[in-house]
Parts: structure tokens; C-alpha cells; sequence
């Protein structure tokens, strides 16, 4: 996985017998090489899952996408490509990346610790065809100047031998202890990522205007957890949604698009505990019992009182309708099951009421400028008996007569035909919706990645270098002095590393070279 | 200066300093092929006599025909002339990016046309801050003609007059993601448009015929050494970029990771790139194996900024179209 395994040979082909066997599959698995291709195949594997739609991110587009190519859908529907990121196949590069770095990174730990307590090793007997190499004549003994390099070399931080007659000196182990330690630390983030995976959850809920939501799992409209956790053991924290205010662009090119999200919730964060009035923005997730609370979503719930053919109110609140494009043409349902007889209603809620021929009625901006429903009435049998679950969104009026279609503007009443009823349409409130999640792996994944990345920086800005010294005396009885050094990454210049020896040996003293 | 002027200022300095980069590409290209032409004559002469006099020597010494080039005096007045419009180019372009940061009350990265604008910067800033440390004149022609093919994009296709950024992109990440990104995107094609110079003179220098214009390039060794320099530089950064991106998203959308497409294709860069630093590494990769890998690299970072943003249902279709 890592750098300067250099030398490495074709391929011999595996050897007979189990052991053999298995021994050069673990020295195939770890070869650079087959780290490379490993690299290369998490890339390319991660290529389809940002090209076809995703059921962790869109779930209503990968059922399209299957119905709409009734040939391949099923096929890459078989083999994991509308859940790439949780496809075995997936799962086996990066496993089997992850494997071939760990078997990597273990025995250059080893070489490297040992190097870490070893010396350098002697100097080159000739220095003059090496980098940077100079020649002067010092007026001090030959043992003087050693002395000289070594202490100044060691004042310098470089880990200094000694000979007879040559000082070797080396810096820059930090540079693969950075390199370990990168990863070292991609490890740990996979852990962590996985750790989160197993102990994290997630839900999703719409919250009206005016109510309230405790975190229990029935309150939630849709839940997921990892494998290990309990969910009748949520943090047991709680709010209400007292006001959410919404701005829309109203100028320039991008007219309608959302300037502010602003949720206004008070907080119980324990039962019987102190509540709390807080701000949930987009950016600005509220904390709270170890959750994160974030606003992801809002829309209107206009207000449809329905009375039945005996009068009695059968719903007087908002309904939860749920936006359909940019300006918030909505849909929505209100199922009257208690009703007599019972009624179900169709509806499509226009903040900014528009028709026209192609696209039928629909809204023309996101804001309550002149709000208008259009309703379609059924009566029959709902179908909330037959045990099969039904969406809250959705009427199935397969058993169910049509009583007629109207559209109502804030405040009028629909009488329905045969006086079997009425619906009103009295106003008009908002929702938030808010993704609750808790992943106890984050932590660990942040610190992780930033270990990985000061790793990388060391890996990659530290030079590891050597420098020596060669010393003989001279007929004149002055002693002469041969430095010269070699870079181990093979990116940089050693000029500055020789310079600073040089510096160091003639340093206050006139210099011959 | 009310803010609509702001922003007419801010396209003149973006159109005067593309009019700029128009005259320094002309300069950098008469400086190519004068002292092309020139390197050719002492470079081809000697070829047909295989052990003449200056056929060992200008193979040996890979820096013979560039300083010969140096001397040619053409070549290298058009050259500096290219780096003089160059830096005047870039600082009138980043009189452009500031009034439209500044009129737009936000840093100007928002949407697609403002990312171009402050790439192309990005890509003129790191070209010259490599002609500080070394003479690069030789980069003048393909650094600034893919700035050229960037503002032209910004300014035609991608222009948009989007003020104010929609909520999920009020956040101090924005300055501090969106930067190290554009910083990256700089970087990363100065460094490709160095590979595919290397891969140029690599080919010229295998097959022996080092003449006309591929002369007066660096010797194969140097450019391969020079973008190693600047991927090493800009691999952490997009690093860092990924990870700020993640502590934003974790903030904004409730999960750090979510594999969105923007996301995904900034891995996938990240791991092509993790590739070249190893292949460089590796026995038989090295050369021009390693320089078609950041080749890739640099492939998606461009279907990633082009491709998501233009094509895909991304939670970072930040366009503005």
C-alpha cells in the first residue's frame, strides 16, 4: 500500500500445496500492485451508484427507474446496483483493500521501529560522486571537525553515527512514520464509519405547526437503525413546533427560491426537565441528548374542516400535504373513516393558484400569495380494515364512488352533493420536517480523518535525507573535509541539507574551499 | 457605486482580462515556436551524423536545447511579455472576483459562473506562483489557454446573475470547503496540463527525435518531478476539502457521508489520485503509467464539477441554471 516497495518481479505462478498457496496469495494480496488495482476498482465500483438513483437517497426514482426498464431494472436490481454502497461486491474491494493495507502497513511498522533505534549506517567510502558534494581543507585535526559535525548535526535534530574517520547523519524518519500513521488512521475512520453504522439511527418525522413530537419510535414517520441498537431505548427528549417562518426570493432570475428556514421549537429535553425555546435553521441542527435534530423539509397543511351527512365534524385540522415541485404545488389526503357515511378527499393545495391548459391548476410561487385547493370527494369503503398498511398520503378509492370535484379559496365551504356533507376550507398552517439522527461514530470518524490527513502531510512534506562527512589529513597538515548527502524521496533537493552541514563546519571561521 | 454597477464592473474586469490572456497566449505562443524553431535548427542538424558533435551532447545533457532556447532572444522577449500580461490578467481578474463578491454580499463561489471565475484565478495563482521558484514560461501556452476555455465557459454558458445563496449555503464551511476546492481545481490542472507535457516530451525523448517545439520543454524527468510537486501540494488540500465537506454536510443535511453524487465523485478523485502518489512509488508504474492515473484524476474532478452539477440530481447542484 505504501511507498518504495520497489523491485518487485512478475508474478511467480503459485506455488503446489496449501500452505504455499496460501503464502503467495497473502504476498500477492499485499503487493503494491494489487493494491493499485484494488484503488482503481473502489473507484470504477463507485462509479454506477452516482449514475443510477440510489434507494438510501431516492427510493421513488429506483422504482421508476425499475419500471421503466423492465429488462436491466430487475437484473441491477439482483445484483445491488440501486444499493451499490451496501453491495457485497463493493463491500469485497473495499475489505480486501483495507486487508491487503493492513498487511501492508504491519511489517513496514516493524522495519520502521527498528530503524527508528537504529543508527545510520556508515558513509560511503567516496563521497565526490554523490549530491551535493563539496570539498574543503579545515586548519582544525580531523577528530576535531567530526566532533564538530556530530554536535552541530545532533543540535540540529538529525540522528548522528560515528566513525572512524566519517560522521553519517539522517533526518526525516517522520516522514514514514506520517506515512503509517495515514494509514494507520484510514483504518480507524473505516472502523468508526462502521462503528456508527452498528450503534447509529436515524428517523424521519413532519412535525404541524402548533404540535408536537417525543422521541419515541412510533412518532416517527419512517425509522432506521444500525444492528445493535435498541429502539424502545430512544433519548427520551421531546418539542413542539410553535412557528416556522420561510422566505422566498421574490426578484431577479432565481425568483422563488428559498432565502430562510427558520423552526422556532421549544425544547423538553428530559421528561419533568426545564424547557427551553430554541432555533432549528438549515446549518443549525439542534443538539439535544446526545441527537442532532436537523430541518430538512416544510410545507403547508391547509386546514379542511370535513363534516358528514349528520353534521359532525369528522376532521378540523391541517393536513400534512406534501409538496410536489419548486412552488409547492401540494398533495394530500384526509381519510374520514368515522364519518357517515364514510368519506375520503383528494386534494391539491396551490399557495399561488394558477391553470392553464397544459399543465392544469398549479402553483406559480412558493409563498401563500393566493392560496386555493382543489378537492376531489369519494365515498365507500376506505379500505383502513382490510390489514394491509396504507399510506397517510394516499387514497385507494377502488372501493369508492367520486362525489364530485371543487375548488375552494381560503374561508368558502363545499356543500357535497346530496347532502351527504361539507368541507371547508378554513386556513392554512405549516410543517418542518426533521431528520433525527444519532451516530456515535462521527466522533471517532473526524478524529480519524484528521490523523490521516496530518499523516499525509508528513508523508509528503518531510524529506527523509542523509548527510556525510569524510575526513583525511593533508600533506599541508590541514585536514580535508569531503560532505556530500543523498535525498530518500526522490522528489526533492538536498542543496539546503549540505548547506546547512557546511554551515555548520565552517561556521565564525573563514572558509577554503 | 450602486450594485448594479458593482456588477457591471466586476464582467468588464472579467472581459479585460480575458482580452489580456488573449495577448499573453499570443505572446507565449510566438515564444513557443520562435525558440522551437530555433531549438530545431541545433537540435535536427546533427541527427543525421549520429555521433556528431552536439548529438551526444544535447542527449546527455537533457538542459542543452532550453538553455539554448534561453539564448534565443525572440522567444524569450515574447515570453516575458507573456508572464507581464499573465500577472496583469490575474490581478484584473481578481478585481473581477472581488466586486462580485462584493456586490453579491458573499464570498464568490455561489454558483457555477462565480466557482469558474474563481478557479480560472485559482488555476493563473498557482502558474505563477511556480514561475516565483522556477522559469516556466514554457507552461504559458497550455495554463492559459485552458483559463481562457474556463472564463470563456463562465462567461457564455454558465453566467448567471444569482444574488443571494439559498439557505443550505449560509455557513462559514462554504468559505472554507468551496476555497480549498478551488484551490485544488487550480492546482490540479496546472499539474495535468504539466503531465501532458510530460507525456509529450516522454514520447519525444523515447523515440530519440527531441526537435521543434518538444525541445525547448524541460527534460522528461523535470515535468514528471514538477507535477508530482504540485499534486503532493494539492492532495492534502482536497483532502482536507473532502473532510470539510463532510463536517458541513453532517451539519446541514444530519450525516457526514452520504453518497450523493458529488460526493461520490470527490472520493473517487481522492482514491485516483491516492493511486498516482502510490503508483509513482511502485516498480513499473512509475512514468508515464503514473501520469495517465492523474490523468484519470483530474478526469473526474472535471465530470464532477461539469457532469453533477450540469447533469445529475445532486443535493450539490449549485449551478444557478
Amino acid at each position: 500500500m505504501t511507498q518504495t516497495m520497489t523491485g518487485e518481479k512478475a508474478a511467480p505462478l503459485p506455488p503446489m500445496g496449501t500452505g504455499g498457496f496460501l503464502r503467495w496469495a497473502w504476498r500477492q494480496l499485499t503487493s503494491m500492485r494489487v493494491a493499485l488495482i484494488l484503488l482503481f476498482l473502489l473507484a470504477i465500483a463507485s462509479i454506477p451508484g452516482s449514475v443510477l438513483p440510489q434507494n438510501g437517497t431516492d427510493p421513488v426514482r429506483v422504482d421508476d427507474w425499475i419500471e421503466n426498464n423492465p429488462t436491466w431494472g430487475p437484473l441491477l436490481e439482483r445484483f445491488g446496483f440501486f444499493d451499490v454502497y451496501a453491495a457485497p461486491w463493493f463491500a469485497a474491494v473495499y475489505l480486501l483493500l483495507f486487508v491487503s493495507l493492513i498487511g501492508c502497513v504491519l511489517p513496514r511498522s516493524l522495519t520502521h521501529l527498528r530503524a527508528l533505534r537504529s543508527v545510520p549506517p556508515a558513509a560511503p567510502r567516496r563521497l565526490d560522486r554523490l549530491a551535493g558534494f563539496q570539498s574543503m581543507t579545515d586548519s582544525r585535526s580531523p577528530d576535531e571537525v567530526l566532533e564538530a559535525a556530530s554536535e552541530g548535526l545532533r543540535g540540529r535534530r538529525w540522528r548522528v553515527a560515528r566513525g572512524d574517520g566519517w560522521v553519517a547523519a539522517e533526518k526525516g524518519y517522520l516522514r514514514e512514520t506520517g506515512n503509517l500513521l495515514f494509514h494507520v488512521a484510514l483504518v480507524a475512520l473505516l472502523i468508526s464509519v462502521a462503528y456508527g453504522a452498528l450503534f447509529g439511527w436515524r428517523g424521519n418525522v413532519i412535525v404541524r405547526q402548533g404540535t408536537g413530537f417525543s422521541d419515541t419510535l412510533t412518532q416517527y414517520d419512517a425509522w432506521g437503525g444500525g444492528r445493535l441498537v435498541n429502539p424502545d431505548n430512544l433519548p427520551p427528549f421531546a418539542f413542539t413546533l410553535d412557528e416556522f417562518l420561510v422566505e422566498f426570493e421574490r426578484d431577479s432570475s432565481q425568483r422563488g427560491a428559498p432565502r430562510l428556514f427558520e423552526a422556532n421549537v421549544t425544547v423538553y429535553p428530559s421528561p419533568g426537565a426545564e424547557s427551553e425555546a430554541q432555533t432549528i435553521r438549515v446549518n443549525e441542527p439542534l443538539v439535544v441528548d446526545g441527537a442532532k435534530v436537523f430541518l430538512v423539509g416544510h410545507g403547508y397543511s391547509p386546514v379542511l374542516i370535513v363534516r358528514d351527512a349528520l353534521g359532525r365534524v369528522v376532521n378540523d385540522q391541517g393536513v400534512v400535504f406534501l409538496p410536489q415541485d419548486g412552488n409547492f404545488t401540494s398533495t394530500g389526503v384526509v381519510k374520514a373513516p368515522d364519518a357517515r357515511p364514510a368519506l375520503g378527499i383528494q386534494g391539491l393545495f396551490l399557495p399561488t393558484a394558477a391553470v392553464d391548459e397544459i399543465r392544469g391548476p398549479h402553483s406559480t410561487f412558493p409563498a401563500p400569495d393566493d392560496p386555493a385547493v382543489f378537492l376531489s370527494a369519494w365515498t365507500g369503503d376506505l379500505g383502513l380494515d382490510s390489514g394491509v398498511p396504507q399510506s397517510i398520503y394516499r387514497l385507494d378509492t377502488a372501493n369508492m364512488t367520486q362525489l364530485g370535484l371543487e375548488s375552494l379559496r381560503q374561508g368558502q365551504t363545499w356543500d357535497l352533493p346530496e347532502g351527504i356533507g361539507s368541507v371547508e376550507f378554513a386556513g392554512i398552517e405549516r410543517w418542518a420536517s426533521f431528520q433525527i439522527a444519532h451516530d456515535p461514530g462521527k466522533e471517532p470518524a473526524l478524529i480519524s480523518a484528521m490523523l490521516a490527513l496530518g499523516g499525509l502531510m508528513l508523508s509528503l512534506f518531510v524529506r527523509r535525507r542523509r548527510v556525510w562527512v569524510r575526513v583525511s589529513p593533508s600533506e599541508t597538515g590541514d585536514t580535508v573535509v569531503h560532505v556530500a548527502g543523498l535525498m530518500r524521496s526522490d522528489d526533492a533537493d538536498l542543496q539546503p541539507d549540505v548547506t546547512e552541514l557546511v554551515d555548520i563546519l565552517t561556521e565564525g571561521r573563514p572558509v577554503s574551499r | 457605486m450602486s450594485a448594479t454597477t458593482l456588477a457591471q464592473w466586476s464582467n468588464m474586469a472579467v472581459y479585460a482580462a480575458m482580452f489580456i490572456l488573449i495577448m499573453a497566449l499570443v505572446a507565449f505562443a510566438v515564444s513557443f515556436a520562435a525558440r522551437g524553431r530555433r531549438a530545431g535548427v541545433t537540435a535536427t542538424s546533427p541527427q543525421p551524423v549520429s555521433v556528431g558533435a552536439a548529438g551526444p551532447m544535447a542527449k546527455d545533457n537533457p538542459e542543452a536545447p532550453a538553455s539554448a532556447a534561453v539564448i534565443d532572444e525572440s522567444g524569450r522577449r515574447a515570453g516575458n511579455i507573456g508572464m507581464s500580461l499573465t500577472w496583469l490578467a490575474t490581478g484584473v481578474l481578481l478585481v473581477g472576483v472581488v466586486l462580485r463578491g462584493i456586490w453579491a454580499e458573499r464570498v464568490p463561489w455561489g454558483n457555477m459562473y462565480e466557482f469558474s471565475l474563481t478557479m480560472s484565478l485559482g488555476i493563473l495563482a498557482v502558474f505563477l506562483i511556480v514561475s516565483l521558484q522556477r522559469d516556466v514560461r514554457w507552461l504559458g501556452l497550455p495554463v492559459v489557454g485552458i483559463t481562457l476555455l474556463s472564463l470563456g465557459l463562465a462567461v457564455t454558458v454558465l453566467y448567471t446573475e444569482a444574488a443571494q445563496l439559498v439557505p443550505a449555503l449560509k455557513s462559514w464551511w462554504l468559505v472554507i470547503h468551496v476555497s480549498a476546492a478551488v484551490i485544488c481545481a487550480g492546482a490540479f490542472t496546472v499539474s495535468t496540463m504539466i503531465t501532458l507535457l510530460y507525456l509529450w516530451r516522454d514520447r519525444a525523448e523515447r523515440r530519440d527525435v527531441v526537435r521543434g517545439m518538444v525541445a525547448k520543454l524541460p527534460d522528461a524527468q523535470r515535468l514528471d518531478t514538477l507535477a508530482y510537486r504540485i499534486i503532493a501540494f494539492a492532495f492534502p488540500l482536497w483532502t482536507f476539502a473532502v473532510i470539510s465537506g463532510a463536517i458541513w454536510a453532517e451539519n446541514a443535511w444530519g450525516r457526514y457521508w452520504g453518497w450523493d453524487p458529488k460526493e461520490t465523485w470527490a472520493f473517487i478523485t481522492w482514491v485516483v489520485y491516492a493511486g498516482y502518489l502510490h503508483a509513482r512509488a511502485t516498480a513499473g508504474w512509475r512514468g508515464r503509467r503514473a501520469a495517465y492515473i492523474s490523468i484519470l484524476g483530474y478526469v473526474s474532478l472535471m465530470i464532477n464539477y461539469f457532469g453533477v452539477n450540469l447533469f445529475v440530481n445532486s443535493l450539490h447542484s449549485y449551478s444557478g441554471m
